[in-house]
């Protein structure tokens, strides 16, 4: 216990000093203040993987980390759609996953966001479409950002959170929530 | 008999990595397969090829080590099943039912349930038979025949394949009593998306691209087999500085992994503290990688030939000086994690699939090591740079969420080492070559020992530099069996820790 607490204690200063000029530093700093002001509460995601290599997953998964440290901008991954305002979704969606893509869809309550992830959620990468393949994330429901890349890294990602948050669409959930 | 004979000569066996090419006659199958179990022998690949000549094979990637087999059955012209193997191999069972899926060819073994195949495309269209495939059915839902447990009290929970987190979707059948689980089915297949169809007609020097992202967590395993393959087609050696290049990107990869896991298994145990240290140190490496490497993840780094690009002097000091730092760190988070009342008490003797069951069911890579099975490629497979690191083989006994933890902690310790003592004797010369486009008819495997066990690619060559068939073939295949096996008699709300414990991939495996 007293080694986790003096670990704690010893690391604490990661998180709040990077490096100054730090691009990843100006996009978290904007998007709290566009948060807030759209939004005036958390926003919560629901990550869909409709059909990725894995990879978009990977970094997602490090905007949970305390460098990227996504909670700290009032934003959070839920586990069911029903919480949640914005699908954050992974392609290129497969055949096999469509229909679960789009009851998840239907089951996020309006109005919502939907991001889609990587060049293949953009326009279906390496994969393309096929026989058990439809390419891109905008084949099957709705999208409002696309943040390509493979995998796009967690700061583009954070880019485009913010950007689906700063639409049209965004300030209409503003809106639905005054 | 002895796997000697179908080997077609007396040489004993031979004392470096041996691929041996070798034809198997339908009616000798079955036979093939018992000597190759008796021999310690592991089938690692298992595919079906329907030529446009209408040639049918099955063929299969096994290892016994030191020797690598690729073996090919013809099937006669008018017959479209072979013998099943499952009852010998027992991960030959999806295999076999995928292979039916996508070429049409089915073994006599009696499962014969889909497996890849949904209903995204007909039951009598067979993708991977080349051709036209028609637009399919509208709603891609099916009604898949779960095996069902009757008894009193005994309910099921369905989840998936939309997961909780942020996870590949699946979908798992628990039958539970109260709290405790009689059985788990697993239905995959949810992330196919014609892969194989797709390396169909790439051109063969351009295929590295998507053998990265069979599995992205194991993209430079994929795409080391990937152009281990066609370098072997075209009978060109890659340089040396190439080699170690690429030794130095599969060790890159299993740190980010170990990494990533060991903190996320903190985590299912209730230990936030385990996943905000390991990320942090995760995120530490990615951009020191980042930095030498210019990729976070090494997605495009390996290509046919050698390496993208070469390891700066700064590359080397980035990696050099991060590699440095986990050395310290990591032992520091082992200490907590071994100290930790709470965390021994949710690991120890959770999701435990003893030796016996594992060999039987033949468990490969990390998960394999925990329960006793010895397989490391990287040693059993000996190449460059591998034969001049001594690395030492992480195993455990016990099989359970700690082996496999410790055999985490265990290799992350050694790819750190072998990742600082590979930029210090980095051999000079070229990082690639260019490689000659392999002659069409011909065929090669490629196996590396990825973070999470062996990649396989199987490959063959097509008229004109294409691609005519590759198969991909993730350890995940062999080891999702287990994971059903390893949760009977846990608690459900261990599941998400004891499947974090194995990690499988989706995408791998469902192709």
């Amino acid at each position: 216990m007293l080694k986790t607490l003096h670990k704690i204690v010893r690391t604490g200063l990661v998180t709040e000093a990077p490096p100054p000029a730090d691009q990843e530093l100006r996009v978290r700093a904007a998007l709290e203040s566009g948060i807030l002001q759209l939004l005036g509460r958390a926003l919560c995601i629901r990550q869909v993987d409709a059909g990725s290599c894995n990879g978009c997953e990977l970094e997602i998964h490090a905007l949970g980390n305390p460098i990227y440290n996504i909670e700290s901008l009032g934003i959070r991954f839920v586990a069911s759609p029903r919480h949640a305002d914005m699908l954050l979704v992974t392609g290129p969606v497969s055949r096999h996953m469509e229909v679960a893509l789009k009851r998840t869809y239907d089951a996020t309550p309006d109005p919502k966001l939907v991001v889609a992830v990587g060049d293949c959620g953009a326009c279906g990468g390496v994969f393309g479409s096929g026989y058990a393949s439809l390419g891109a994330v905008s084949n099957v429901i709705p999208v409002d950002v696309v943040v390509p890349g493979c995998p796009p890294t967690p700061t583009r990602l954070l880019e485009g959170i913010l950007a689906a948050i700063s639409s049209d669409r965004g300030r209409a959930i503003a809106r639905a929530d005054q | 008999m002895s796997l000697q004979r179908w080997l077609g000569d007396a040489r004993p066996a031979p004392t470096s990595t041996e691929f041996r090419s070798l034809e198997v006659r339908c009616d000798d199958w079955r036979e093939f397969a018992k000597d190759l179990a008796a021999a310690g022998g592991r089938l690692l690949a298992l595919w079906g090829t329907w030529t446009s000549d209408q040639e049918k094979f099955v063929r299969a990637v096994a290892v016994a080590p030191p020797r690598v087999l690729l073996i090919s059955m013809r099937l006669p012209v008018d017959a479209t099943d072979y013998p099943g193997v499952s009852d010998i191999f027992p991960s030959a069972n999806r295999l076999q039912r995928a292979i039916f899926d996508t070429t049409g060819l089915r073994s006599s073994d009696p499962d014969t349930r889909p497996w890849l195949r949904h209903a995204a495309w007909p039951p009598d269209v067979f993708p991977l038979r080349g051709g036209l495939l028609p637009r399919p059915v509208d709603e891609p839902v099916d009604d898949y025949p779960f095996v069902r447990v009757d008894g009193d009290g005994v309910h099921e929970i369905p989840v998936g394949p939309v997961h909780a987190g942020i996870i590949e979707p699946g979908h798992f059948r628990f039958s539970v009593v109260g709290e405790k689980v009689l059985r788990l089915e697993e239905r995959l297949g949810y992330v196919h998306k014609g892969m194989e169809r797709r390396f169909a007609g790439l051109p063969i020097l351009e295929g590295h691209r998507l053998a990265a992202r069979v599995s992205g967590d194991s993209a430079v395993a994929y795409s080391w087999a990937y152009c281990q393959a066609v370098e072997q087609m075209s009978g060109q050696p890659v340089p040396t500085r190439a080699a170690w290049l690429r030794g130095l990107a599969l060790e890159i990869e299993r740190i980010s992994n170990h990494l990533g896991d060991l903190g996320a298994l903190g985590n299912d145990a209730g230990f936030a503290f385990g996943l905000a240290q390991f990320l942090r140190l995760k995120e530490r490496w990615l951009r020191a990688v980042d930095d030498a490497l210019g990729q976070r993840y090494l997605l495009d780094f390996v290509v046919p030939g050698g390496t993208r690009i070469d390891l700066s002097a700064a590359g080397i000091i980035a990696i050099g000086e991060c590699a440095e730092m986990l050395g310290k760190e990591v032992p520091a988070l082992r200490n907590i994690y071994e100290e930790h009342a709470g965390l021994r008490d949710r690991f120890s003797g959770a999701g435990r699939l003893d030796p016996e069951l594992a060999n039987w069911l033949g468990v490969v890579g990390m998960a394999g090591r925990a329960s006793g099975q010895p397989l490391d490629l990287r040693l059993d497979l000996p190449q460059p740079p591998y034969e001049h690191l001594g690395l030492r083989r992480c195993v455990q006994q016990d099989g359970d969420v700690l082996a496999r933890v410790t055999v985490r902690f265990d290799e992350l310790m050694e790819s750190l080492r072998m990742a600082r003592e590979m930029i210090a004797a980095l051999p000079s010369g070229s990082h690639a070559t260019s490689l000659p486009v392999p002659a069409a008819g011909s065929s090669a495997a490629g196996l590396v020992e990825g973070w999470r066990g062996p990649a396989v690619i199987g490959l063959e060559a097509g008229p004109g530099g294409s691609i005519r068939r590759c198969h991909p073939q993730d350890p995940s295949w062999h080891n999702w069996p287990a994971l059903e096996h390893a949760i009977i008699g846990n608690i459900v709300p261990d599941f998400p820790l004891i499947n974090k414990s194995f990690n499988l991939s989706y995408s791998g495996h469902d192709l």
